[in-house]
């Protein structure tokens, strides 16, 4: 696997070297002086194992996703629509689709079975944790039994249902928790067993949903078949407004290419805009790239990526970018600047709306929370819209941090400008809900007694990343998918609300 | 796949699959038209002894008739059956709501739980359900759907939902991804696509028939016949009930010994 991708930076050096008229992509040799600076020392080693097929000038360009996956496939080159075996870097499993998985890999490869490498799975009970419901707990025991069994080494259990903090091992909502513990990685091919999987394109690796009979397929080899997306690139440019997030950039391109816009498509993150967002944003960024029905989204490795990851992995990784001759199916450029704090409005993400046109909806309730919106920067940035206001909530406001570290993060993070305020005290003046116990919870439902779950006919302002109808529990609950600021202010007025209110 | 092996050793799961659509027949006034293509028990006798035994059980659950053992049976395979029609962007909530994905397809009963849940989620306006009350199966047998059907989560239990509930086939515009990979991996349902918006043309309640080899749809109570995608290379790993059933036929992985 080394051997190609040093291949592909090599001559992208090359390339570099012998065509100055490439220079026209700003992202790309910003990227690339990062690059050799962190490779160095991996591939001179290797060069004499480079193969002759995967010398030379790249003579048809990639994308960072063909890449990728012609790297893990272990060929030289790659196309659109190749379907192609891929070694898997990461799999990970969550106590939904976890317990199926677990089945499927024991009737396919025997009782007696061991998974392919137990240093590669990644096994993250997340949600439905703090429930009553037998068959719930019973799946968390599933995971737990198999991971003893099988020796897996990441495994986040959770025995202490009534106080979460007395379980050291436990994270908590798998693709938050995936990259706090260092298993994203820059080129690397990680699949996980919930549409949200893509999340981690933030770190510039191909990142992907899969269902539990291809998890369990993966168990027993460690490989997958896959087809190669074609890729949407979204260019973003202009300095991010201070009354934006990603949430609102990622909404906005939902509304524009649709439910389905990208369906089969790998979507990519670039410009000046993307460069400046924090990992927590760029993460936020590809969440949503499955609203969009894509394969995976990624945003291109840089300097923000490799100082998030410069504690949280010793693991060597190799990045890799599109190259300025790859093509693209196509190209979406927005001007940030120009754009306003948006809403998605019941029953679909791509339900576009400004949130100032909403401003005559009365809310029932606001949720902060989930893969989507519930990390630290998601908290602070609400809090900076109480602190902001001064004000109280005027409805049930939840808040369910991502993880652990999350939540000591809400407890113990002062929020800047706030006088050595933590979110959790500025929380508590605003008359929020006591931050809850970590876990994906009310976003998607799940057993009657889930805190914050949608048990009635509500309206809803939630930081989450679906508003089909009965995501949130009810049927007839109408949910309206908005940045944690939109979500804080709508708090704050008990309707949806543009968070310029406060902000300005 | 997996979930519908596991089924096979539950004798009552194939029957109950097939018997409301063979009690179907009597209703349907162009059933005798049909009968001429088509053999008139088209389930129990047709792959079932002809095949490999190791799938013998995936077969029929899949396949609702093949009239020809011996070709490449997707060439051959026709469903017949009452249809259930949705709209647009039905997603994997609707399919499946969540608080019901503590039931693992691969356990058996659990299995057969998921399927009385199937499309539990859709809206108050769907005034006719689509499994009945206390019951695990569903009389129709076919789901006819807008564009991008299965959008939203990751979550098998959504084919498994449809295919244990009885159903053999979707026909939608389009699909999400995810939901169209997990449909062929467990060989649960055939993800047909439609040439155009069948959904607006067919009433929940028609009966159609779906002729997999000639990927055309015939809607026998309003006499129209349309088009359909060809399912290509994904129909003989459907047909062999999922993608490990299907690599052990071909031999890319072998067989377990029981």
């Amino acid at each position: 696997m080394a051997s190609s991708s040093i291949a592909f930076i090599l001559n992208k050096k090359d390339l570099g070297f012998s065509t100055f008229s490439r220079q026209s992509v700003s992202s790309i040799p910003k990227c690339r002086r990062t690059i050799s600076k962190k490779i160095c020392s991996v591939t001179a080693p290797h060069q004499s194992e480079r193969k002759p097929s995967t010398t030379g000038s790249v003579k048809t360009g990639m994308t960072m996703t063909e890449k990728i996956l012609a790297r893990a496939s272990e060929k030289a080159q790659l196309s659109p629509g190749e379907n192609v075996w891929v070694n898997i870097d990461v799999l990970m499993a969550h106590d939904v689709c976890g317990p199926g998985s677990i089945g499927i890999f024991k009737k396919e490869f025997g009782q007696k079975a061991k998974v392919w490498d137990r240093e590669k799975i990644v096994v993250i009970p997340d949600h439905y944790l703090f429930t009553s419901d037998e068959r719930a707990n019973r799946n968390v025991d599933i995971l737990r039994d198999f991971c003893v069994e099988q020796n897996i080494k990441y495994f986040y259990d959770i025995k202490d249902l009534s106080n979460f903090k007395a379980n050291p091992d436990f994270k908590g909502v798998c693709h938050i928790a995936l990259a706090q513990e260092g298993h994203c990685r820059p080129g690397e091919v990680l699949l996980g067993t919930d549409s949200h999987t893509c999340t981690a394109g933030a770190f510039g690796q191909f990142a992907t949903g899969i269902g539990i009979t291809d998890a369990g397929l993966v168990f027993g080899t460690g490989k997958l078949l896959l087809k190669v997306p074609p890729t949407l690139r979204f260019v973003m440019d202009g300095e991010m407004p201070n009354y934006l997030l990603a949430k609102d950039l990622i909404l906005q391109i939902i509304g524009e290419i649709s439910l389905s816009g990208a369906t089969y498509k790998s979507m990519e993150f670039v410009g000046i805009t993307v460069e400046s967002l924090t990992m927590e944003e760029r993460m936020t960024l590809c969440n949503m790239a499955i609203e969009a029905g894509a394969k995976n989204g990624v945003v291109p490795a840089d300097s923000t990526t490799y100082k998030y990851l410069e504690d949280k992995t010793s693991v060597a990784y190799e990045p890799v970018y599109s190259d300025q001759q790859a093509r693209f199916l196509s190209e979406y450029r927005f001007d940030v600047t120009k754009l306003e704090p948006l809403v998605a409005k019941p029953h679909s993400p791509d339900n576009r709306a400004l949130a100032r046109e909403c401003k005559d909806v009365k809310i029932d309730r606001v949720y902060i929370g989930a893969c989507t919106g519930g990390k630290t920067e998601d908290f602070i940035a609400a809090a900076k819209v109480f602190l902001a206001s001064g004000k109280k909530v005027k409805v049930p406001t939840f808040l369910v941090p991502a993880t652990q570290k999350v939540w000591m993060d809400v407890y113990g993070l002062q929020v800047p400008g706030s006088g050595g305020k933590t979110c959790s005290q500025i929380f508590e003046e605003a008359g929020c809900d006591t931050p809850a116990s970590p876990t994906c919870g009310a976003c998607m439902g799940g057993p009657r007694d889930t805190y914050a779950r949608i048990n009635e006919p509500m309206v809803c302002v939630s930081t989450t990343n679906r508003n089909f109808p009965g995501r949130m529990g009810h049927k007839e609950g109408q949910v309206y998918l908005a940045s944690p600021y939109t979500a804080a202010a709508s708090a704050l007025t008990g309707y949806v609300t543009d968070p310029r209110e406060f902000l300005q | 796949m997996a979930a519908s092996l596991s089924c096979s050793s539950n004798p009552t799961f194939t029957r109950v699959t097939v018997s409301p659509r063979s009690s179907l027949s009597p209703t349907v006034p162009h059933f005798l038209k049909f009968l001429a293509t088509t053999p008139s028990h088209p389930f129990r006798p047709l792959t079932a002894g002809s095949r490999s035994s190791s799938f013998s059980f995936a077969a029929p659950r899949a396949s609702a008739a093949a009239a020809d053992d011996d070709k490449s049976s997707s060439t051959s395979t026709s469903f017949h059956g009452i249809c259930y029609v949705v709209g647009d962007n039905i997603d994997t909530d609707q399919i499946i709501p969540a608080e019901y994905l503590t039931l693992v397809p691969s356990k058996p009963e659990e299995y057969e739980k998921l399927g009385s849940y199937a499309l539990i989620g859709l809206p108050d306006s769907y005034t006719t359900r689509f499994v009945e009350p206390n019951e695990t199966k569903t009389k129709y047998s076919i789901v006819i759907g807008g564009y991008n059907f299965g959008c939203g989560s990751s979550r098998e239990h959504a084919p498994v939902a449809l295919g244990a509930a009885g159903v053999a086939a979707v026909v939608a515009e389009s699909y999400a991804r995810i939901f169209f990979r997990n449909s062929v991996a467990t060989g649960e349902v055939y993800p047909l696509e439609s040439e155009g918006r069948i959904c607006e043309e067919c009433k929940t309640g028609d009966t159609v028939t779906i002729e997999l080899g000639e990927s055309r749809l015939i809607n026998h109570t309003t006499g129209k016949e349309y088009r359909l995608k060809p399912i290509g290379d994904a129909g003989p790993v459907i047909e062999a009930g999922g993608i490990f059933d299907y690599a052990r036929k071909t031999g890319m992985i072998p067989t377990i010994s029981a």
